[in-house]
């Protein structure tokens, strides 16, 4: 008989690893989450019975930059991981670093987003619209975060020199992830924002 | 390879045994008994609540409790059976025997899957926990809105039972993750996808169901939440809001649930049978797509449940059309099951007897389902007992047959030891008897008129004489529960003489020891058909030896962990901490704390070795 059976680590039957097959379920299961939450804003458009409506207080500009921000982070982490399977430590730990620049930089144009908003009158309870647009927009951010959070542990370990070439996986996972979040943006990007 | 004394030094060392072991156990079978026992507990409450329903309303204007605890009784007994009972005693089989089915060692993220079970026990702990303040959820299992909105729930009812949902849905998501990537990346070699035993394909297509399914209800959730604690109205109509939406949300949740409930069942019933009938399972692969069929169309029929609500001719149509559309996949199984036991050499085991009997149920709260898909007759029957009557049918004749079918088939494999033979047909017949007196009238009260959720009735209705036989019905399958517990109490002073395989089984599981060994397998098997125990048993000439006893050494197991739990605690804290939104004090330092825990949690478990 083979010694197959006391490897550390048996091949898994479809040959791709745990983790991956993992973060791709997860990830079906988020569509349904964000789809839920994207359907409730449609649904509701239009519907609020009194101000401020979308057209009185967004802010095109500032948003659709931090739309290419948050883009070009993609593709940012993207660098980083091949630079992470390669072994090159600057390319992984410059590109990563920026990756999450870029989110950090998502995430307090949403919060100025936010404040001003308020500050303009809409709060989570003025009506359909503030309810609807903050609770999509604002989970939405939530995933950025910990999407930040989940990248810069993994810049600290590359920092430490703890993502070898056999580890890079770690990164491909977070970067699936962080893909994901991206994507569901272009979706929210021209729905919330851009659909009269 | 050395041989050594260890070989042969009793079975259990000291970190195996204790409350310790336990609250780090990784190993996928003593999650699946803490499941199944968690479960069972949860299920004697919801019974006992549903006890108390039969009391109340076995003679007409009946005080025995008031309205307001009637309306926590349903609620609760609905919500325990649903998210505390059947779905926790599917996931002890999940747990227990997917791993044994594919021939793996265990599931791909055991501590993922400890943590699922403690969020679970967490959740239903917090749920059932409103009864101690006499504040228990009271507007439904299904929380229509507006029952649930701050104006007409204001006491802390609801917020025990959404935040106790929210929780549980967590505890489900991580696990269907974690069974999905099981099933899709750890069969042994030989086991392709359509070499599967039934039950992991069904588990299979219940996990995807999971998946797509409780991130709606979770958004839901949400919504709900943010209305009752921080002001928005989603589905409050005086800030525009409707509450028809919530409708649909728990429904596009609601009825794929209803598949989640019956899908394991389907696959437990689709091994029992084959075993006790001598024969492979008929239609194997007719069996897979029509389980998958219905899954899908599981996703289109939503809005069944809301004909009352006028969605118009088309919506009324549409829905009607899938859902009398999906009694096909679903009758094709039950020829298939039919088609099994057709000229088998039948063997009339207990398992066999739920087997039959889940049959039997099973078709008759399918025809009633079918009746409810044409909106004129829904109608008539919606809100009445008709409609409890139906999904009793399937839920307890379906889902609990079968799962009971599934604990006196699988008990010598958990165990080692067999359950009593002459006790369990006494617990079948008084189960049978009793479940079709407290539920078969009900159909009868319903055409009457009698409505559902409504904590009496008046005298002189003509309700009087089938209620009492109802609440006889009841009693009678507290009774065969007790005798199930005797059985168990019994079976446990017993000796552990099962053997590996009692019943001449068809999968991997029979080819190891009873109980299973940590490690499963000493060598991973090699997998040539669907009844691999079967081919093994005819190249052996019909006798199998007991399997040799194996020591584990040189077997590489993960290590047990102590973090699942502790994130497990901060999450719920975290979660909990919602509740209290309206509190003197500072909520949010409690949400912190709770943060601070599950992240103190995460960390630690992502940086401590696997093993």
């Amino acid at each position: 008989m083979s010694t197959a059976a006391h490897a550390a680590h048996p091949e898994t039957t479809t040959g791709i690893d745990n983790r991956k097959v993992a973060i791709w379920a997860f990830i079906g299961s988020e569509c349904l989450f964000f789809a839920t939450l994207i359907s409730t804003y449609l649904v509701y458009k239009g519907k609020s019975i009194s101000g401020p409506m979308p057209a009185d207080i967004f802010e095109i500009p500032l948003v659709t930059f931090g739309t290419a921000v948050l883009l070009f982070s993609s593709f940012f982490v993207v660098l980083a991981l091949n630079g992470a399977q390669r072994g090159d430590r600057k390319k992984l730990i410059t590109w990563l670093s920026l990756t999450v620049l870029c989110g950090l930089f998502f995430v307090g144009m949403q919060v100025y987003e936010f404040q001003h908003f308020y500050h303009k009158g809409l709060g989570l309870g003025t009506n359909l619209f503030g309810s609807s647009f903050y609770v999509l927009t604002g989970f939405h951010g939530t995933h950025v975060t910990l999407g930040v959070i989940w990248l810069s542990t993994l810049l600290v370990q590359a920092i430490k020199g703890n993502i070898p070439p056999r580890k890079a996986l770690n990164l491909e996972i977070a970067a699936l992830y962080w893909h994901f979040v991206d994507v569901v943006w272009i979706v929210i990007f021209p729905v919330v924002y851009l659909m009269r | 390879m050395a041989t050594s004394a260890l070989d042969h030094a009793p079975h259990a060392p000291a970190e195996k045994t204790g409350l310790w072991s336990w609250l780090t156990t990784v190993d996928h079978k003593r999650i699946g008994i803490l499941y199944g026992a968690t479960a069972f507990i949860f299920f004697l409450l919801g019974g006992l609540e549903a006890l108390v329903i039969r009391l109340q309303l076995m003679k007409p204007d009946q005080q025995l409790v008031s309205p307001d605890f009637y309306n926590q009784l349903f609620t609760m007994h609905g919500t325990s059976m649903i998210f505390l009972a059947v779905m926790p005693l599917s996931a002890m089989f999940f747990n227990f025997f997917i791993p044994l089915q594919i021939g793996a060692r265990d599931v791909a993220f055991p501590r993922l899957n400890a943590f699922s079970y403690w969020v679970f026990l967490l959740g239903g702990l917090f749920i059932n926990s409103s009864f101690l303040i006499n504040a228990a959820p009271n507007a439904g299992w299904f929380g229509y809105a507006n029952l649930t909105s701050p104006q007409f729930s204001s006491g802390p009812n609801t917020d025990f039972w959404f935040l106790g949902l929210q929780i549980l849905g967590v505890a489900s998501i991580a696990a269907a993750v974690n069974f999905f990537v099981t099933i899709v990346n750890m069969r042994a070699p030989g086991m392709t996808l359509l070499r599967m035993p039934m039950f992991v394909w069904m588990s299979f297509i219940t996990q995807i169901l999971l998946l797509l399914a409780f991130p709606v209800i979770t958004v839901a959730l949400f919504y709900l939440m943010f209305d009752r604690h921080f002001g928005t109205h989603f589905f409050i109509p005086s800030g525009g809001g409707d509450p028809i939406l919530w409708q649909h949300l728990f429904w596009i949740f609601g009825h794929p649930e209803v598949y989640i409930l019956i899908l394991p069942a389907f696959g437990i019933i689709s091994e029992v049978l084959p075993v006790f009938s001598r024969k492979p399972l008929f239609g194997y692969t007719a069996m897979v797509f029509s389980g998958a069929f219905i899954a899908f169309l599981g996703f289109g029929v939503w809005s069944h449940h809301m004909f009352s609500t006028g969605m118009g001719p088309f919506a009324d149509a549409f829905f009607s059309l899938t859902t009398m559309l999906i009694a096909v996949p679903t009758g094709v199984k039950i020829f298939n099951w039919i088609g099994t036991i057709w000229g088998g050499s039948l063997q009339f085991k207990t398992a066999m007897y739920f087997a039959l009997g889940f049959i039997a149920m099973f078709i008759i709260g399918g025809l009633s389902g079918v009746m409810h898909s044409s909106p004129p007759a829904d109608l008539q029957q919606t809100d009445t007992y008709f409609v409890v009557a139906h999904f009793h049918y399937v839920l307890f004749g379906g889902s609990i047959f079968a799962l009971t079918a599934g604990a006196y088939y699988w008990w010598p494999k958990m165990f080692g030891r067999l359950l009593d033979e002459g006790l369990g047909k006494l617990h079948f017949w008084l189960m049978f008897l009793g479940f079709n007196l407290t539920f078969a009238p009900m159909h009868i009260l319903g055409l009457n008129g009698m409505p559902r959720r409504v904590y009496t009735y008046p005298e002189g209705l003509g309700f009087e004489f089938w209620n009492m036989v109802e609440t006889v019905g009841a009693f009678l399958i507290a009774i065969s529960m007790l005798v199930f517990m005797y059985n168990v109490w019994r079976t446990r002073r017993g000796p552990a003489t099962a053997g590996a395989d009692p019943w001449h089984g068809a999968t991997l599981e029979w080819a190891i020891p009873s109980p299973p060994p940590e490690f499963n397998f000493a060598e991973i098997p090699t997998v040539g058909s669907s009844t691999p125990q079967w081919d093994t048993r005819r190249a052996a000439g019909g006798q199998l030896p007991e399997p040799a006893p194996h020591s584990g050494e040189g077997i590489h197991m993960p290590n047990p962990s102590i973090k699942p739990l502790i994130t497990a605690v901060g999450m719920s804290i975290l979660m909990i901490s919602i509740m209290f939104t309206h509190a003197a004090w500072p909520w949010w330092a409690m949400t912190l704390a709770g943060l601070a825990v599950m992240l103190y949690g995460i960390f630690s478990w992502a940086f401590e070795p696997a093993g």
